[in-house]
């Protein structure tokens, strides 16, 4: 059974409707910087770790090839394999800006993708509770942090 | 847009109660090519349009029909016509419940033919 889990509650609803309409094999939604939010159909937390390292730097050297056109910012990308399609886009919620990286297959299509996930990012930002100030990064909590998210996502 | 996308949407739109006539990319489900009454989200018809006429096909290879050559959607407050046409393109047709649909066929068929 595929399974979907989010660190943060509040996208898990939307992620779910998500995936079930728009078929996609994998869908992982991060910060700009790789950090996890939430995943579907990731087994493995090496993946999840490393689609999210991934995407969010191809996210932000696209965005710099963007700066350097003078177009506005990037908002998404696609890639047509032979089995499997990929779709990165990049969005603004309340809490700042994420990424969702999609993998989807032969049963879905770039255009059913990217129309769900319009609707996708919607209710994302519907369902974004208040922000909270920030608090400090600090490299001891990073590493708790991230132990924290890897639980969450996999269920250990 | 090229000659032969506008002549083959135009074919479709003259036929009475069409609301809107698209060029799909089949596999993609992405709009080609559009000429679309207000309010119909061409971009979602388009995914959705595609979607179905992918699960009709393997329905209809599966059950040893071939290709499908015509789909017709009946709503109870419209119609939606598809066709396959050459080069990987989907013609969808939007149209009001009481279209003559052989009519609407003729004309998407033709539009396949000036698409190829």
């Amino acid at each position: 059974m595929t399974i979907t889990r989010a660190v943060e509650p509040w996208t898990l609803e939307p992620l779910k409707r998500f995936v079930a309409e728009s078929a996609a094999r994998l869908a992982l939604l991060t910060t700009n910087s790789g950090q996890v939010i939430a995943q579907h159909g990731f087994t493995r937390a090496v993946d999840v770790m490393s689609a999210a390292a991934l995407g969010a730097a191809i996210a932000a050297s696209t965005a710099e090839i963007i700066r350097m056109l003078d177009e506005p910012e990037f908002r998404m990308l696609a890639h047509q394999g032979q089995q499997h399609g990929i779709f990165l886009a990049h969005f603004g919620t309340p809490r700042g800006p994420m990424l969702a990286l999609v993998v989807y297959g032969a049963d879905s299509s770039i255009g059913l993708v990217q129309l769900f996930f319009e609707e996708f990012a919607r209710e994302l930002v519907l369902a974004c509770p208040t922000p909270t100030p920030a608090k400090p990064v600090l490299a001891a909590d990073f590493e708790r942090d991230l132990n924290q998210s890897l639980a969450t996502l996999f269920g250990r | 847009m090229s000659d032969k996308l506008r002549s083959a949407l135009d074919a479709m739109t003259r036929v009475r109660g069409v609301r809107g006539a698209m060029v799909v990319a089949r596999e993609d489900g992405l709009v080609v090519a559009e000429s679309l009454m207000e309010g119909i989200r061409g971009n979602a018809v388009a995914a959705l349009a595609a979607n179905l006429a992918q699960r009709f096909r393997r329905a209809s290879e599966t059950a040893a029909c071939g290709l499908p050559q015509f789909i017709h959607l009946q709503a109870s407050e419209g119609s939606l016509l598809a066709a396959p046409a050459p080069s990987g393109m989907l013609l969808v047709i939007v149209a009001d419940a009481d279209i003559n649909v052989g009519l609407a066929r003729l004309e998407m068929l033709k539009a396949a033919e000036v698409l190829a």
